[in-house]
């Protein structure tokens, strides 16, 4: 096991806490970076969905994990973020305007679905959020001159500044890349600054958190407007890797899929995020497999509908039950069991039960 | 024109007064206890100063100024910071994270520049972990530095919270029943950290105290309250000898 010996505030601050994470992370990027030269096809689009579904996950964690604002309304998000990329590519609009465009606008509807929830807790602020996706969607089917309707919108290939990157090129997979990078660095200094402690004080204790001068208002709008914002970045990518943009596609079940990813992932880091968007986009495959490959009965049973939503409840289950702290609490579990083999008891991770909470007070 | 100011406070849920016409100054300097049996009006109290309740009638004065329609996240910023009778700390943070939400105060940087780290940021970051560093020595609580709250001790998160509550630098601090849940050794030690908030940091305490050796050994001026009123005003010694104390905790 490896101890750093602190003898300086940088060590603390720094993103990357000692020489070992540069070896591994930078061999996780050179890995990823080399991915398109040697996977097929079929797995290099799967890894542009991964990466768009873990930028959408840190969107919802910095929201959900860090912020304890839960939502199942950024398939709305993302729907606005791609049809913004996809209604002003066709007016003429560059991809260097229209994709920092689309974080803003997200970022601004975020910003008004934030201020009613400042009074909503818990369940309501999450029906209040799966009305706002329902409010979405049935605005871009009827909002015919700039979506299209329920006929749906063609999105045409990306094109920076007249370097066309095809859907399912090299260039497209790492532009996504980067993308996510990008996201992670910029949530990781949210996380290492005043920000972003106070959103986990507002997670953990509203009252705490006000008398120690939080403005609970400014601060649950921000984080609505931070993770809006991202999942808008994701959104115009989505857009141009779908090619073809419709409402039916943002619909709640996909936002519960992204509510799916950081609780598979692990609410609690950004590495859940990556985690559970690997496997809430390995998982379809899968599900289909069983759909076409199994024979008989077992095949009909899984082709039937809904089939798939009922999987995803079981899954949601099984992980709250049995992992809550998800794919990413399993790995640091095992990590842990090997550094301090054979020491290593189950309660490491059990923690003790919290005090009474004033909630009168918030 | 006193330092603290509690002008005829008086705080109504529905037909309950839980605080009626309180009124009471706190000298700069100054150790102020408030007594009272259960139900007394204590908390409320605290709860009105820090804005969390706002009061039915009366007004509250700091340093001249009216902070009676302050929001609860401004209080903090005059220098006014308090601890909580349950303990109210943020439990699935490191001990360093919550020490430095109490410096979320001092705070001066913006939204953007966070989210690029820019060299200003991270100058900041550091002057606020100096400070909390001060703390933490002045607390003695080195071994707790990167733990979760989840995981500590009570007695060790007593401690946590109030220095929580230093590290914004307060000229007041408010606390909440400092010794509940503490032992006779830990109450000690909690004697002596209030005596020296006062006299090394310059800090005006406010408190709220059932343990009565504490009270007299630490306080300078007592209020007892009972039903929302004050019974009575003066040294540890006066109010305990008070005939309306000992019949509102004896009975008549």
């Amino acid at each position: 096991m490896r101890f750093t010996f602190k003898t300086d505030y940088d060590q603390d601050i720094r993103i990357v806490k000692h020489g070992g994470y540069v070896w591994s992370y930078g061999v996780l990027l050179a890995l990823l970076a080399l991915a398109p030269f040697v996977l097929s096809s079929y797995l290099q689009s799967q890894m542009v969905f991964v990466f768009i579904y873990a930028i959408v996950g840190v969107a919802l964690m910095i929201l959900t994990g860090f912020t304890g604002q839960a939502s199942i309304g950024h398939a709305a998000f993302l729907a606005i973020g791609a049809y913004t990329a996809g209604y002003m590519q066709s007016k003429g609009i560059p991809f260097v305007v229209y994709f920092p465009l689309a974080a803003v606008l997200t970022g601004g509807i975020g910003v008004i679905v934030g201020f009613p929830a400042l009074r909503l807790h818990g369940i309501y602020l999450v029906i209040a959020t799966i009305a706002f996706g329902l409010i979405v969607e049935e605005v871009l089917a009827r909002w015919e001159s700039v979506t299209h309707g329920n006929e749906g919108m063609r999105v045409k290939a990306l094109d920076i500044l007249g370097w066309v990157m095809p859907r399912d090129g090299a260039a497209f997979y790492v532009l996504t890349l980067l993308t996510l990078v990008g996201v992670l660095v910029v949530a990781l200094n949210l996380l290492r600054s005043p920000t972003g402690r106070a959103f986990i004080a507002i997670r953990d204790s509203e009252t705490a958190a006000k008398s120690m001068g939080i403005d609970l208002a400014g601060y649950k709008v921000k984080s609505f407007a931070i993770s809006a914002a991202i999942t808008g970045l994701a959104g115009a990518l989505f857009a141009h890797k779908m090619s073809f943009i419709s409402p039916e596609m943002f619909t709640l079940l996909l936002s519960i899929e992204f509510i799916m990813v950081i609780i598979i992932g692990g609410a609690f880091g950004l590495h859940g995020a990556v985690m559970g968007a690997v496997f809430m986009v390995m998982i379809d495959p899968v599900l289909t497999e069983l759909k076409d490959g199994l024979p008989g009965a077992a095949g009909r049973f899984f082709g039937m509908a809904g089939m798939k939503g009922a999987i995803y409840g079981l899954i949601i289950m099984m992980f709250i039950l049995f992992e809550p702290l998800g794919l990413y609490g399993r790995w640091l579990k095992i990590k842990l069991f090997f550094q301090l083999f054979p020491l290593y008891k189950k309660a490491t991770f059990k923690r003790q039960k919290t005090y009474v909470k004033s909630e009168r007070n918030r | 024109m006193s330092y603290f100011k509690v002008d005829a406070i008086t705080l109504r849920f529905g037909g309950l007064v839980a605080v009626d016409a309180v009124s009471f100054e706190i000298e700069k300097g100054e150790i102020f206890t408030i007594i009272g049996p259960n139900g007394a009006g204590k908390t409320s109290i605290f709860n009105l100063i820090s804005r969390l309740y706002n009061p039915t009638s009366g007004r509250l004065y700091f340093e001249g100024r009216d902070i009676t329609e302050l929001a609860p996240h401004e209080i903090a910023r005059l220098g006014i910071a308090r601890t909580f009778q349950n303990i109210e700390l943020f439990d699935n943070a490191s001990m360093l994270a919550n020490l430095l939400v109490g410096r979320h105060c001092h705070t001066k940087t913006k939204l953007w520049q966070e989210m690029l780290f820019l060299p200003s940021v991270r100058a900041a970051e550091k002057a606020h972990r100096h400070m909390v560093e001060e703390i933490i020595e002045f607390l003695d609580l080195q071994p707790y530095r990167d733990k979760i709250i989840a995981g500590l001790p009570y007695g060790v998160r007593k401690v946590v919270e109030l220095a929580r509550a230093l590290c914004s630098e307060p000229k007041l601090i408010l606390l909440d029943e400092p010794s509940s849940g503490l032992n006779v050794e830990e109450t000690t030690d909690m004697s002596f950290w209030i005596r020296d908030i006062r006299t090394e940091l310059g800090i005006t305490v406010l408190m709220v105290e059932h343990d009565m050796s504490l009270v007299n050994r630490v306080s300078d001026r007592v209020l007892a309250l009972n039903y929302g009123k004050v019974l009575t005003l003066g040294t540890p010694a006066e109010v305990q000898n008070h005939p309306d104390v000992i019949a509102a905790y004896l009975g008549a």
